[in-house]
C-alpha cells in the first residue's frame, strides 16, 4: 500500500464521516436533553432535498445550507410539538417524522432527480494540505468539512465547559429536579430537538450540495440510522462521538480500499459494510448493559410534564 | 395559553377508536390544501386517488394484491408492538422472505408437484423468521436496540436481495437484465378469478387474521406479550419469561412478513426482481399503529393503505403526480395519529376568562 493510497482513504474517510458527525452531534445533544428523535433520517432526507432545489433555483449554494438547516429545524419542531407538547410516545413520533419526511422528501424532490449541480468544491489550504499523509484529510477538504470541525468544537465546549451544556444534562438527567431548581425543561428540551434539526438539515445539505451533488430519492441511505447507532457506540460522550463518525466513515469506503488492493468483491455486498459494522458495534457495546445504563441519560425518551 | 390540555384520570375508549378516524381526515384535509397549493382540484384529485382506483372488478382485485402484503406485515408487527418490541425490520423480512423462496423456485423450475410451492412457502416464512430471530438474538444475548439492528437488517437484506438478483440468480437467458428466470407454474399461487391478480393469498391473510386475533385476544400467551408491553418488570414478577416472548413475538411477525414477501413473488410477480416491495414493511408500521394493534382494526387500515398504493398509481399516471405521495401521506396519517392520540387521556380546553374557574386543572392519576 502505497501513501497516496492511503492519504486518499484519510481523505475520503473524513469526507465520508462529515454526514454521519453532524447528524450525530445534532442527536446527541438531543439525547443530552432526554429526548430520543428517531427523526434524523427524515429530517437529513427533507434538508437535502431543500437545500438541493434551493441551490439550484438560486445559484446560491450557502442559501442552500441555511434553508436546508431551516427545513430540518421545521420538522423537528412538529416532533417537538407530538412528542413534548402532547406527550406522545417518542419512538413512534420519531419513526413518524422518518416516514412522514421521507415521502415528502421524495414528493418534493420527483422533478428534481438527477439534475446537475455545480457543488461545493474542495478548498485546499496552502503549505498545511501538502503535509504528507494528514495534509489532504484535514486542510483539502470542502468548506463544509471544515464548518463540522468548528461544530463539533463549540458543541464539545458546550457540553463539556459551559453552563448551557450543565443545563441540558440536568433536564436529561432529572428533569423533575431541573424543574424544582427553575430550569425550563420544556424550553430546553425542544432547543435541543430544534437544535438537532438544524444539524440534521446541515448534514442532508452537505450529502446533497457537497459529498454527491445531486438529488436522489433516499439519498441519505440510512445515514440517519447509522448516527443514533453512533451515539451509542460513544457512550453519549462527545470525543468518541469523532472516532465513532470517522470509523463509520472509513467503513462506507471499504470499496476504495479494496479496488486500491486489487480485491474484486461485488459492490452490492461491499455496501453492506456499513450496516453491518453498526450492529457489531451495538452488540460489542450493549453487552454489558450496566454500561449503557451508567452512560445514557436518565430519563432518554420518558415523557415528562411539568407538575407530575 | 388559549387552549390547554385537562388530564382525564382514565383512557377515554370512544377516543381510542375516534382518533385514527380523526387522522385519516385531517390527512385528507391536509392532501387537499397541498393539492390546492399545487394548482389541482382537490376533489377531482382525491377521486382519482381514492376512488377511481376501485371502480372496478379489476381494480377491487389489485386492492387485494396489495392489502396482502400489507396486513400480513402488519399483523406481525401488531405482535411485537403490543409487546413494546419495536421491530422496525419488517421490510428486511419480507425482503428475505423473497429472496429465499425466489432462491429454491428457480432450482426447482420444472418440478410440476404442487409441493413445489409449499415448499418455495415454507421456504419463504421461514427465511422471513430468521431474519428477525437474528433480531431477537442480538436483543436477547447482547441487549442490543432492536430498532437500530432491525433497520440495519433491512438495508443488509435489500443489499443482500440486489446481489443475489445482479448474480448468483440472475436468468442466464435474461438478456443481463437484473431478474430471475420466472418461476414454472407448479410454483405459482393460484389465481382467485380470471381477470385480475388477485390470487390464493388472500386465504393465508384471512387465516393470519384469525391466528393473530386469537392469540392476542384469547390466549395466555397474547396476554403475557400484552403484559410485557405493559409494564416489563411486572411481567418479569408474575414469571413471565421475557426472553422467550421477545423471540416468540418476532418470529411470528419476521415469518408473517416472510410469508408476504414470498407470496408477492410467487404470486404476482412470478420472478424475483429488484423492486419486490415500494416499501410496504415499513408501510405496515403506520398501519398497524392506525388500527390500534388489533387485527380487525389493522384490517380496515392495511384496505385504507392498499388503496393509497393504487391511488399513489393512478395519480402519477393520470395526474402527473409523483408516486411518493403514498409515503407522504403514509407519514401524515402516522403523525396525525399521535398528534390525535393525544385526546386519548387528555380533554382540550377552550381558555377563556369567563369560564376559568371551571377551567382550573383538575388533576388525575395518570
Amino acid at each position: 500500500m502505497d501513501i497516496d493510497l492511503l492519504s486518499n482513504i484519510f481523505f475520503a474517510t473524513v469526507r465520508c464521516g462529515t454526514p454521519l458527525l453532524l447528524v450525530a452531534l445534532g442527536e446527541l445533544v438531543c439525547e443530552k436533553s432526554g429526548v430520543l428523535n428517531l427523526g434524523q433520517e427524515g429530517m437529513m432526507l427533507f434538508g437535502a432535498v431543500i437545500g438541493f432545489i434551493v441551490a439550484l433555483s438560486t445559484g446560491n449554494l450557502w442559501l442552500g445550507v441555511l434553508l436546508a438547516m431551516l427545513a430540518g429545524m421545521l420538522l423537528s419542531s412538529l416532533f417537538a410539538l407530538v412528542a413534548l407538547v402532547f406527550n406522545a410516545n417518542q419512538v413512534a413520533t420519531g419513526l413518524a417524522l422518518t416516514i412522514f419526511g421521507v415521502g415528502l422528501s421524495s414528493f418534493i424532490g420527483a422533478a428534481w432527480v438527477g439534475k446537475p449541480l455545480q457543488g461545493f468544491e474542495p478548498m485546499a489550504i496552502p503549505y498545511l494540505s501538502d503535509i504528507p499523509l494528514i495534509g489532504r484529510m484535514l486542510f483539502a477538504q470542502d468548506i463544509l468539512v471544515y464548518l463540522s470541525f468548528a461544530l463539533f468544537a463549540l458543541v464539545a465546549w458546550t457540553l463539556l465547559k459551559s453552563r448551557v451544556g450543565l443545563i441540558i444534562q440536568a433536564v436529561g438527567e432529572n428533569p423533575d429536579a431541573a424543574s424544582a431548581m427553575g430550569l425550563p425543561v420544556l424550553r430546553v428540551r425542544t432547543l435541543a430537538v430544534l437544535f438537532g434539526g438544524a444539524m440534521a438539515g446541515l448534514a442532508g445539505a452537505y450529502l446533497s450540495l457537497a459529498y454527491t451533488p445531486m438529488w436522489a430519492e433516499n439519498m441519505s441511505a440510512g445515514r440517519g440510522w447509522i448516527a443514533l447507532a453512533l451515539v451509542v457506540f460513544a457512550s453519549w460522550r462527545v470525543w468518541r462521538l469523532l472516532l465513532g463518525a470517522y470509523l463509520f466513515g472509513f467503513a462506507s469506503i471499504v470499496y476504495l480500499v479494496a479496488q486500491g488492493i486489487g480485491l474484486a468483491i461485488p459492490s452490492n455486498l461491499l455496501a453492506m459494510l456499513p450496516y453491518v459494522a453498526t450492529i457489531v458495534v451495538l452488540v460489542m457495546l450493549s453487552r454489558n448493559a450496566l454500561r449503557t445504563r451508567l452512560y445514557a441519560p436518565v430519563s432518554l425518551g420518558q415523557p415528562w410534564q411539568a407538575g407530575h | 395559553m388559549l387552549l390547554s390540555l385537562e388530564p382525564r384520570g382514565q383512557q377515554s375508549r370512544p377516543m381510542l377508536w375516534f382518533s385514527p378516524v380523526l387522522a385519516a381526515a385531517l390527512t385528507l384535509v391536509s392532501g387537499s390544501l397541498l393539492f390546492l397549493l399545487l394548482g389541482l382540484d382537490p376533489l377531482l384529485t382525491l377521486h382519482t386517488l381514492l376512488i377511481a382506483p376501485v371502480s372496478d372488478l379489476y381494480g377491487v382485485s389489485e386492492l387485494l394484491v396489495k392489502t396482502l402484503p400489507i396486513l400480513l406485515c402488519a399483523l406481525g408487527l401488531a405482535v411485537v408492538y403490543q409487546a413494546r418490541i419495536w421491530n422496525i425490520g419488517a421490510e428486511g423480512q419480507l425482503l428475505m422472505g423473497a429472496l429465499a423462496g425466489s432462491a429454491v423456485a428457480v432450482n426447482i423450475i420444472d418440478m410440476e408437484s404442487r409441493w413445489a410451492l409449499v415448499l418455495i412457502l415454507l421456504t419463504g416464512v421461514l427465511a422471513g423468521a430468521v431474519w428477525a430471530g437474528l433480531t431477537a438474538w442480538l436483543r436477547t444475548h447482547f441487549n442490543a436496540n432492536e430498532i437500530l439492528t432491525s433497520i440495519m437488517l433491512n438495508y443488509i437484506a435489500l443489499n443482500l436481495l440486489l446481489y443475489f438478483v445482479h448474480g448468483p440468480l440472475k436468468d442466464p437467458a435474461g438478456m443481463n437484465f437484473p431478474e430471475s428466470a420466472m418461476f414454472g407454474d407448479a410454483s405459482r399461487l393460484p389465481l382467485l378469478m380470471e381477470d385480475g391478480r388477485a390470487h390464493a393469498g388472500v386465504y393465508f391473510a384471512l387465516l393470519a387474521l384469525v391466528a393473530v386475533w386469537v392469540l392476542l385476544q384469547r390466549s395466555f400467551v397474547g396476554f403475557q406479550v400484552k403484559v410485557l408491553g405493559l409494564d416489563k418488570r411486572a411481567a418479569g414478577f408474575v414469571g413471565f419469561r421475557e426472553k422467550r416472548l421477545v423471540w416468540l413475538a418476532l418470529l411470528i411477525s419476521g415469518g408473517l412478513a416472510g410469508l408476504a414477501g414470498v407470496c408477492e413473488v410467487t404470486g404476482p410477480i412470478g420472478q424475483l426482481v429488484p423492486q419486490v416491495s415500494p416499501g410496504y414493511g415499513y408501510a405496515a408500521i403506520t398501519v398497524a399503529f392506525l388500527g390500534r394493534l388489533n387485527p380487525i382494526g389493522i384490517l380496515f387500515s392495511s384496505l385504507l393503505m392498499a388503496l393509497l398504493y393504487l391511488g399513489g398509481e393512478s395519480a402519477q399516471m393520470t395526474l402527473n403526480l409523483p408516486q411518493a405521495i403514498t409515503q407522504l401521506f403514509q407519514g401524515m396519517m402516522l403523525f396525525f395519529l399521535l398528534a390525535c392520540d393525544v385526546l386519548i387521556l387528555y380533554r382540550p380546553r377552550l381558555n377563556v376568562r369567563w369560564a376559568r374557574r371551571q377551567a382550573a386543572p383538575i388533576t388525575g392519576a395518570v
